[in-house]
């Protein structure tokens, strides 16, 4: 019966990560056309994209794994989402366990591994250039990621469970407020930006060099879910982030939800100005960013969180 | 019209195919998506590859070099998709009816769905061909 009542809420999660994250794509693109003085798509252009894409038909190469050709795209909405519930128990139902954090590290890193084994399954030669670019890149972005994960850990008292980070900071106030918690939220940020795939670490997919890059070979509702993840990805990411350093989300009271709300709105729209701003990187740049100076400063938030600043 | 159909009018995902052009339909057509004309209020977005695309957008009279690859970008479309002739090239031959490398017109290779003439055409009037093709769609 428990069993039944988790999948429920997993379901229930995987919906709503999925309509919210979608929401937050047409934000983003709406943002986009505005800052290029267009109108921008309507607000439900994501889900008609979507429902666009469950009619048309699917195209298996001859060269493809058909077993994971097909999966690929499965495990990762499935990763994500899973990502997703772990941090909405913490927040929602406080059910948390030690280094929970760490898992959900793991977990979010299976959305690209799910890309790479997708691409490297359809047998194209520039799929398998845009594998090589996200492989490098998820080698990249893990670093920051993780030093981040350990500045908010270290100044919380030495835990990896998102529950006790989130009760140390209604207690002592939000991490973001020090000076290591606004060197780890920035490091967080790009990270994520890299993990999303947002332009200036959009090279695994450029459009204009490599066709689509690792999604060469995918129609229909294949590519409609690796659309999906990003869009569930879109929405946990910045969760993660709010978990960790600015209080989380309290969804007891309409006043929390919608402080909540506002702290995900600040995210995305750093997001989108990053986004709007800055050209591709080539991978040499993107790996020089993230191994060279994101590391650096995640040392040295590291640092400064074990003096205590 | 059932949810798909009217899910497919109003998500369009182009993609932009060339068979020997002279680059002048290219150029209209990348106008054609620039901030001033704005399509991506309607929903087209311009695809890197065939297989996400909805609508193929040919230009050029379709030399013999390029019948093959024309072909093949038509099989590797996911289905249904729309065929766009662009220019005169594409849809008659133009001026270069009678020369040596004519392959085409493109209606003698792959299905045409809709013809968009002019040399080249005016983005103006490639959106509102695109518009008849929303009107085929059934």
């Amino acid at each position: 019966m428990k069993i039944f009542y988790i999948l429920l809420y997993f379901v229930a999660a995987l919906l709503s990560f999925s309509i919210y994250g979608m929401l937050a794509m047409w934000v983003d693109r709406k943002v986009t056309a505005r800052i290029h003085f267009r109108v921008g798509p309507p607000w439900y252009q994501n889900f008609v994209d979507f429902i666009k894409l469950t009619g048309k038909e699917v195209l298996i190469p001859e060269k493809a794994n058909v077993l994971m050709f097909v999966s690929a795209p499965v495990l990762g909405v499935i990763a994500a989402a899973v990502a997703g519930t772990t941090i909405l128990l913490v927040l929602q139902n406080n059910i948390s366990f030690a280094a929970d954090a760490i898992l959900v590290i793991y977990l979010l890193t299976i959305p690209s591994l799910a890309v790479i084994l997708g691409g490297s399954a359809s047998g194209n030669v520039l799929a398998s250039v845009g594998i090589s670019r996200e492989m490098k890149l998820l080698l990249g972005y893990e670093l920051p990621f993780v030093c981040a994960l350990i500045i908010a850990a270290v100044k919380s008292g030495s835990t990896t469970s998102l529950g006790e980070i989130i009760q140390f900071q209604q207690q002592n106030g939000k991490l973001i407020g020090s000076l290591s918690g606004v060197i780890g939220f920035g490091i967080g940020v790009l990270a994520l930006q890299g993990k999303i795939g947002f332009v200036p670490f959009d090279l695994a997919e450029a459009e204009g060099e490599l066709a689509g890059g690792s999604f060469i070979e995918y129609s229909g509702i294949l590519l409609g879910l690796y659309k999906l993840t990003k869009a569930i990805l879109l929405v946990v990411g910045p969760l993660f982030l709010i978990s960790l350093y600015m209080g989380g989300i309290n969804f007891s009271s309409v006043a929390g939800v919608i402080a909540g709300l506002l702290k995900y709105f600040v995210i995305l729209v750093i997001f989108i100005l990053i986004k709007n701003t800055n050209p591709r990187l080539r991978i040499d740049q993107a790996l020089k960013l993230f191994w060279g100076w994101l590391t650096l400063f995640g040392i040295i938030g590291i640092l400064l969180a074990l003096a205590g600043w | 019209m059932n949810l798909k159909t009217k899910a497919l009018k109003k998500s369009l995902w182009v993609y932009h195919m060339s068979g020997g052009s002279c680059n002048n339909c290219d150029i209209e057509i990348l106008d054609c998506l620039t901030p001033k004309f704005d399509l991506e209020r309607f929903g087209i977005v311009l695809v890197g590859s065939p297989r996400h695309a909805d609508v193929l957008l040919c230009t050029g009279i379709v030399n013999k070099k390029c019948v093959e690859r024309v072909k093949e970008v038509y099989e590797q479309t996911a289905k249904p998709c729309v065929v766009v002739a662009i220019g005169a090239c594409a849809c008659s031959g133009g001026m270069f009816r009678d020369s040596y490398e004519m392959g085409g017109p493109l209606n003698k290779i792959i299905p045409v769905d809709i013809y968009i003439p002019g040399c080249p055409p005016k983005p103006e009037a490639m959106i509102a061909g695109i518009v008849k093709v929303l009107e085929k769609l059934k």
